[in-house]
């Protein structure tokens, strides 16, 4: 081959290698790419290990997470009721590090600085981010209800909407009341975290009344007009089983609490007494979200880009969840997380490596209730992205709800935590 | 023997690799889609398709591709009866429940 032809072929290739080089230099652009994932529940959990298996582990991931160990909010009003324990419903995040390379950070982040781009840890450092995978789940607003705050802090009023130490709390609470103490359980106008939630628990506090203390009573004192979720199946089931037990009561909004006297207060109806006051506030997007001014809705949740998962109004921060603004009919659950986190871990990892983002995403949600401890009720949806609408929705004619309840899906409804933990953090 | 390349074919031979690139980039993303989406199936299926031990319901990974439309097809059209999955496979499209197929016939159990 003579020099010149060298040459001319050379810069020939040349021109091509630079455009090959390219999908070689995402790659390279990746690996030094950093991910950071605030909050190690469904979405953060999920999202973390996705990135690392989506990436075919190039991308370094960093969860940042203040609880040692993950425990379910789905199943803990089984621990409510006594049939399980916390520590049934508790997975440790080391396989995420030691299978997946996830690095695990136990921490609180007390400040996001989207035009920076870091996060600043309550230990001290401040970590730059290319990508920040935001899943701080739910803030109570205990400060919506009088009294309540201090009622809160002294121990006296439970929420027990994240399944911890006052999941057991409020165990003992129904422990120690006398036989024919009244426990009552208050719902904030939805949305809220987990819909089928308060009715899952006052279905399980029922249960466990009817065996020990049958001369109690359980009230659900409700701000909706309805039961917010599987209505039917929840009513059918209690006035066959809880008839004498459980009373449902709708139109209740709550104003005010005395923990002292046992007292909730409403803005219409009559106040009621218990023994046991289970109330739960209204609730908005973590604290983190909030202040760093992503809860663009209402002040309450956060708006998003529902094909990424990108806040609408910060670039390279994905908010999952909970926290977020949900589109129409899709309920704030862990299943629900868990699929978010996906869609928004396949998007970090098509902009990081330079792939079209996937313009056709759907998600699934299936979310089993306990009526009793093996008799289960669940509700499923499919969730497609219509592109003209740039939002979810649900295909007409999918999903829907189980006949009634059953013992065949308390099967399926414990081997659904079973495959989700493990496909969250195993 | 001495091998010459006019320039109108080294072009054309950049042209192809560039080409190749663009293409090889696209099937990149596809799979990449693909596998996010199959991931709807891991909540109660396990990730890509593998369960827990044990499970009542049944791993993915490995069933033939034509065995898992078909099962899906019938959870659609009521011929095989179910507690969720008659109700989840009525919201994924053909070309869906095919590609979700494909996808989990590829795994290795």
């Amino acid at each position: 081959m003579q020099r010149r032809q060298l040459l001319r072929y050379s810069l020939a290739m040349g021109a091509t290698t630079s455009l090959m080089g390219h999908s070689v230099f995402a790659q390279n652009a990746a690996t030094k790419a950093q991910v950071i994932v605030i909050g190690g529940g469904y979405g953060g959990a999920t999202a973390a290990k996705y990135i690392r298996l989506l990436s075919a582990y190039k991308i370094p991931v960093m969860l940042v997470e203040p609880n040692a160990e993950f425990i379910s909010c789905p199943m803990s009003n089984l621990v409510i009721g006594g049939s399980k324990t916390l520590q049934d419903l508790t997975t440790s995040y080391d396989t995420l590090a030691k299978k997946h390379g996830v690095q695990i950070v136990q921490d609180r982040v007390t400040r996001i600085d989207p035009d920076k781009k870091t996060v600043t840890l309550a230990k001290g450092p401040t970590l730059a981010y290319d990508k920040l995978v935001l899943s701080p789940g739910i803030e109570l607003m205990l400060d919506s209800i009088e009294g309540l705050q201090a009622a809160h802090e002294s121990g006296r009023i439970l929420q027990a909407w994240k399944a911890g130490p006052e999941t057991t709390a409020l165990r003992k609470q129904l422990q120690d009341m006398p036989d024919g103490g009244v426990y009552a359980l208050t719902v904030p106008e939805a949305p809220y975290r987990c819909p089928p939630g308060p009715y899952e628990r006052a279905s399980q506090v029922a249960f466990y009344f009817k065996q020990y203390k049958p001369k109690s009573k359980v009230l659900i004192l409700d701000a909706n007009p309805d039961v917010t979720s599987k209505g039917p199946l929840f009513k059918k089931f209690w006035s066959e089983n809880y008839k004498d037990i459980l009373e449902f009561r709708p139109n209740h909004k709550v104003t005010a609490v005395d923990a002292n006297a046992g007292l909730i207060k409403f803005d219409v109806q009559e106040s009621v007494h218990a023994d046991v006051l289970n109330v739960l506030p209204s609730m908005r997007a973590g604290t983190v979200a909030t202040q760093t001014g992503l809860a663009n809705a209402n002040k309450r949740w956060c708006g998003v880009n529902y094909l990424t998962f990108e806040s609408s109004v910060a670039k390279d921060i994905h908010i999952l969840g909970d926290a977020m603004l949900a589109a129409p009919a899709m309920p704030k659950s862990g299943h629900m997380a868990n699929s978010h986190a996906k869609v928004a871990a396949a998007a970090v990892v098509a902009q990081l490596t330079d792939l079209e983002v996937n313009p056709s995403p759907f998600l699934t949600n299936t979310c089993y209730s306990y009526v009793s401890d093996n008799m289960v009720v669940h509700v499923a949806s499919v969730h497609q992205f219509n592109v003209e609408e740039k939002t979810y929705k649900t295909v007409p004619g999918s999903g829907g709800v189980s006949s009634e309840a059953n013992t065949l899906e308390a099967t399926y409804a414990w081997n659904w935590a079973q495959n989700i933990w493990s496909d969250s953090l195993l | 023997m001495r091998i010459t390349f006019p320039f109108l074919y080294k072009t054309l031979f950049a042209f192809s690799l560039f080409m190749g690139c663009i293409q090889a980039q696209a099937q990149n993303a596809e799979k990449l889609h693909q596998r996010a989406n199959a991931a709807m199936c891991a909540n109660c299926h396990g990730s890509e398709g593998r369960t827990v031990d044990k499970s009542a319901v049944p791993p993915l990974a490995g069933l033939p591709k034509d065995y898992l439309v078909q099962q899906m097809q019938a959870f659609k059209d009521g011929s095989r009866k179910a507690t969720v999955m008659h109700q989840i496979s009525k919201g994924l499209s053909d070309a869906q429940i095919t590609s979700l197929a494909d996808y989990f016939a590829t795994q290795t159990r």
